[in-house]
């Protein structure tokens, strides 16, 4: 067990697409405890992806249960191979990111999402989230593609009024 | 650490008024830190911490030429603040409703009374001329919970504003 180095902006290794899981093995799992102790040992985070350690794999561990204001959510998920099958509806959020220190901003999120994984052994997985655990998910898995929720920013101002949804 | 100075700029809106400005910062050899600059009415109106000056005089010898060239009036004070000093907002207010006088005052004035530290707000109106509506947006930082900052702005305004008061759950992932 260790806590990893988590890479930070301007590192240009966080902008790059990280692989499929084809192993389900011992290897994966003890990464998994490490990135999960990573997760644990920082400012409070509920996700964290693979890349973010600069392990290239397709890997988030989140866990949304511990929020302020109890949001609905599914405890503690190893989500290994992320897919999301189905969205719904968006929301604006506020968000700040292990890779990004010092700096928050607004996103736009799909709402409700369906969302299909396995799990460390290479069992299926799927859920249904909402909100705020639905936002953490496409956050870690926008990391598998490389993408920062610095380049989802939307101002304020455009917001709550307007509700444009900015690629 | 740096000394940073605050240089606002307010003049009529044009294109190119950001570049011409920040350029003359560069070739003075000075740096920005945080910034806010946007139209208010057919004003631009520009705020930004700039550090690498001798002196606040030395800021606005590099933007006086600009200055006059584009019609901008040059404010400059020298500041205590500091990069990475961002106070985390945990409470979103949106305010809107008919144009009324004391709007802001009395929203703001609620607000504070009931523990709320405004970290960024932004009004507009909106409407038709004849009809306007006044929207408020603010985000700022509070310990008391959202319920007695909706019970102050309520005690203070009643129903005369439509005001959505929400916690702002910043996601680190
Ligand atoms: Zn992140």
């Amino acid at each position: 067990m260790a806590v990893l180095d988590i890479l930070t902006l301007p590192d240009e290794r966080l902008k790059q697409v990280s692989a499929p899981v084809t192993a389900f093995d011992d290897a994966l799992r003890a990464f998994i405890a490490d990135l999960e102790e990573t997760r644990q040992a920082g400012p409070s985070a509920v996700g964290i992806a693979a890349p973010q350690v600069g392990h290239f794999q397709r890997i988030v561990i989140m866990d949304c249960s511990l929020t302020r204001k109890p949001v609905p959510n599914h405890g503690r998920l190893v989500l290994v191979n992320p897919e999301i099958t189905e969205w719904d509806g968006h929301d604006v959020g506020r968000e700040g990111c292990l890779s990004i220190p010092d700096y928050t901003g607004n996103v736009v999120r799909a709402a409700r999402i369906k969302l299909s994984a396995q799990d460390p052994r290479g069992d299926s997985l799927s859920f249904e989230m909402t909100g705020f655990e639905a936002r953490c998910a496409q956050h870690e898995m926008d990391h598998l593609d490389g993408l920062l929720f610095i380049d989802r920013v939307v101002s304020r101002r455009t917001d709550l009024f307007r509700r444009k949804v900015y690629k | 650490m740096n000394n940073w100075y605050m240089l606002t700029l307010v003049g009529a809106d044009r294109t190119g008024i950001t570049a011409a400005v920040t350029q003359a910062l560069f070739d003075a050899d000075m740096n920005l830190g945080e910034a806010s600059m946007l139209r208010l009415g057919g004003s631009f109106t520009m705020m930004l911490m700039v550090s690498g000056a001798a002196g606040a005089d030395a800021v606005v010898s590099a933007v006086e030429p600009v200055a006059h060239q584009l019609g901008l009036k040059v404010h400059v004070d020298a500041i205590d603040g500091q990069l990475h000093e961002h106070l985390e907002p945990n409470v979103h207010v949106t305010v809107s409703g008919a144009d009324r006088a004391g709007i802001v005052a009395g929203v703001t004035g609620a607000l504070a009374d009931a523990g709320l530290h405004i970290t960024d707000l932004s009004s507009d109106v909106a409407g038709e001329a004849s009809q306007p509506v006044y929207i408020m947006q603010i985000e700022g930082q509070a310990d008391t919970g959202i319920d007695a900052l909706r019970a102050a702005v309520t005690a203070r305004v009643g129903d005369a504003m439509d005001v959505h008061i929400r916690l702002i759950e910043t996601l680190l992932g």
